[in-house]
């Protein structure tokens, strides 16, 4: 038989690595810390170089309840969504996920508009609750987030949480409150490897490590331009591995906000019976969005179903195996 | 693989004859890799230097066709690693497996759904594009039968998975003239198999357990005048595989080899759905050319074929929704008429904006050949004059009776203008149209 037929890419860089949550030694409270990134080589292929950490989950939940669940999650989630704190809880016990991303929706002045002392006294419940690693997200809404988060964050000081999101316009008061505070910060950038980059710059100017930002690139749900973000997170990480310092972090998908808004996902079987079982649907949805994103190079997933996170806690298992 | 003026120049005798019509054998190498002049115009080139240029023009994965007229499947012939380098020509080939053992009802019952299997999004029709009938019972006289039936029942190109060569051609005595993929499943038949596609003039997948087994085999066929080969990537974990699959793409495309050049093949045969569905959304994004699946449940299938219309979307040419007037829930004449471009993903996300706002509106999808919003009124197609006459032209003011727009917030900049142009009253919504349901609550009826 002939030589052996192989043709492997030699890459000059490696993902930076993030550590999320510090244990007790490290001045949090955690019960282990969390690694990801590190990547030498594309997804999954292990011949090419190192892939040390495989990539999580993390539950998404909220901080109040959410009035337009489609009916899969409403049912599903039926007695644990209603109080964030055993929500948490179950999605790591029940589910598997790896660890919670808590959205603060209701700080949102045109929602709940609930408090900050209330948001800071959540947070602080769910990392009593849970002795996982957690993301905390702002309502979306710059001024409010500002208020917020930075006292989120002085509160939890040490624990070396991600929070999010920081972006082009509005990136300053959260960066500066994470570096102070020793946490991670999402770097989010709309499907644009340009100003992804750019956005990295600006926060690492401020001071931030570069190992201590994440991308959000912006994803699509599969059907709703799912292509976009898997393109430009192809190209990020190419140029990463190709020697770019300034893409070189590794990358969150909110997957289970985008999937469970698509149409498929939500519309019930007797409006359109041909696309079958509504449920394993918007299950499927969710299921196919985050398998594109691992094959784009995901390291944090975020997720909504519980059936559909144990799917892919046992799909990245299978990826993982080296040979 | 192509050659570039340079490598081409390399090859000519370097004289600068002039023979050619060109000043310099350079001058003629660059037209050569342009494909702009015939290599037969220099009178100088031997035998050896014309085949390379040959080999060279062919693609570096042969292009596979399956089945006939409106149906056929064509697969292969890609030139890129990633989608944004170029684009991905051919499209996932999505069949499923049926087994030639099923009692009568339960086969009829699994091609009732195969056909099922087809569905309208973002103005395209995906579906099912083969039917691939195994010979489980292992008969030949049971094969015939059920191919009977399927083709009797489904009008798609088939894959025979038989079991012996002569299976093979008793099944192409019946349809080889549809041109269906044979399929052969060990090594040790592969001669066999061969004579008889060749004799039928038929395409061939088979299995090989590694890539130089794989490669082997292909030479040999070469040899024997046979190249319509599909390769079958052998049972594996998924990352054995999808390295596989990555590497056959890869030194065909980057080290020019010519003995993997051919369209792969995966079949996931896990009974457990949502892994099959995990791993075929893995070979989709990653170079299968033909996939294979057991389950038939839309809930499964759909979702799959959304993501290979997502994937081999051409990144240079984005998705276009027709422009029109799209009622969004039950709306009335008081409802929010809202504007956007026809570029599908801002369409898309604006659609889902105001669906989970839940109050019912009209979206004024404008044509801005594709553009978002503020690249379109960059390019004058998103400006006050192309809206008014948009809003002319679809007859609004017949569809809502409050006379107002709600326009995006990145072109507040047009709303005197437009207001002056239409006579429409003009509002400006959110710049993002994550905005949109907060502003749809706040915003008065009427």
């Amino acid at each position: 038989m002939a030589e052996e037929l192989k043709l492997v890419t030699t890459w000059s860089q490696s993902v930076h690595e993030m550590q999320l949550g510090a244990t007790r030694q490290e001045g949090g409270s955690r019960k282990a810390a969390l690694t990801v990134g590190g990547e030498g080589a594309l997804p999954f292929l292990f011949k090419e170089g190192a892939l040390p950490h495989k990539p999580l989950i993390a539950a998404e939940i909220f901080d109040v309840p959410q009035d337009d669940e489609p009916e899969a999650l409403r049912r599903d989630l039926k007695g644990i969504s209603g109080d964030p704190v055993s929500w948490a809880k179950a999605m790591i016990a029940d589910a598997g996920a790896d660890l919670v991303s808590l959205k603060l929706a209701g700080i949102h002045p045109d929602g709940a508009n609930t408090s900050a002392g209330q948001a800071v006294s959540l947070v602080k419940k769910i990392l009593a609750a849970v002795d996982r690693p957690l993301i905390v997200l702002g309502c979306g809404e710059a001024a409010r987030d500002n208020e917020v988060l930075p006292l989120v964050s002085e509160a939890t000081k040490g624990e070396r949480l991600l929070f999010g999101d920081a972006v082009q316009e509005n990136y300053k008061t959260l960066t500066a409150a994470c570096i102070a505070d020793g946490h991670n910060i999402i770097a989010e950038s709309p499907i644009d490897v340009n100003i992804a980059k750019q956005l990295n710059i600006l926060i690492s100017d401020l001071g931030m490590p570069a190992n201590r930002i994440i991308i959000n690139p912006t994803i699509g749900a599969l059907g709703y331009g799912l292509e976009y973000a898997y393109s430009i997170m192809e190209r990020a990480r190419n140029a990463a591995l190709s020697g770019d310092k300034m893409l070189a972090m590794p990358f969150i998908c909110f997957v289970g906000q985008e999937s469970w808004r698509a149409k498929e996902a939500r519309v019930p079987a007797s409006e359109s019976p041909a696309w079958g079982d509504a449920a394993e649907r918007g299950i499927m949805w969710e299921v196919v969005t985050a398998m594109s994103c691992l094959q784009a190079g995901a390291d944090i997933l975020t997720m909504r179903h519980p059936r559909a996170i144990k799917i892919i806690k046992s799909e990245i298992q299978e990826l993982m195996k080296r040979p | 693989m192509a050659l570039s003026g340079l490598d081409i120049y390399k090859l000519l005798p370097k004289t600068n004859c002039k023979k050619c019509g060109f000043q310099t054998c350079l001058a003629f190498a660059m037209q050569l890799a342009k494909k702009a002049v015939s290599l037969d115009k220099c009178p100088s080139v031997g035998e050896s230097v014309r085949l390379k240029l040959e080999e060279a023009s062919l693609p570096a994965i042969r292009l596979v066709e399956i089945g006939t007229g409106d149906k056929r499947v064509a697969i292969g012939q890609e030139t890129v690693l990633f989608r944004h380098e170029e684009k991905f020509y051919h499209p996932t080939a999505v069949g499923l497996m049926v087994e030639d053992d099923l009692a009568a009802a339960e086969f009829g019952r699994t091609l009732e759904q195969v056909k099922a299997l087809t569905f309208e999004r973002v103005g395209q029709q995906i579906g099912v594009d083969l039917v691939a009938l195994h010979n489980k019972s292992g008969k030949t006289e049971r094969f015939v039968e059920q191919l009977k039936c399927v083709r009797a029942a489904v009008s798609l190109p088939l894959v025979l998975m038989v079991s012996s060569a002569e299976t093979l051609k008793a099944a192409l005595g019946l349809c080889a003239s549809e041109r269906p993929l044979a399929y052969c499943p060990k090594a040790a038949d592969l001669e066999a198999f061969i004579a008889v596609c060749k004799e039928f003039r038929v395409p061939l997948a088979f299995r090989a357990s590694c890539l130089e087994e794989f490669s082997a085999a292909t030479q040999k066929a070469a040899q024997a005048g046979f190249m319509d080969l599909v390769l079958d990537i052998p049972e594996n974990t998924t990352t054995e595989r999808l390295w596989q699959l990555t590497q056959i793409r890869r030194l065909s495309l980057k080290k020019g080899e010519r003995s993997l050049g051919f369209p792969t093949m995966v079949v996931v045969n896990t009974a457990v759905e949502s892994e099959a569905v995990c791993q075929a959304a893995a070979y989709i994004a990653k170079y299968a050319s033909i996939l294979l699946l057991r389950t038939t449940k839309p809930e499964h299938v759909l979702p799959l074929l959304t993501l290979r219309q997502n994937i081999f979307t051409d990144p240079q040419k984005p998705l276009q929704v027709e422009p029109n007037v799209y009622p969004v829930g039950a709306v009335s004449q008081d409802s929010p008429l809202l504007v956007t471009t026809n570029f599908s993903l801002t369409y898309y996300t604006v659609l889902g904006e105001i669906e989970s706002s839940r109050r019912p509106c009209y979206l004024l999808c404008m044509d801005t050949e594709g553009m978002s919003v503020l690249t379109a009124w960059a390019a004058e197609k998103f400006g006050a004059e192309q809206v008014a006459d948009t809003l002319t032209k679809f007859k609004l003011a017949d569809t809502v009776r409050h006379k107002s727009i709600v326009i995006p917030g990145y072109v507040a900049m047009m709303s005197g203008d437009l207001e002056d142009k239409s006579g429409w009253r003009v509002l400006v919504g959110p710049r993002e149209a994550s905005g949109l349901p907060a502003f749809l609550k706040n915003l008065p009826q009427g």
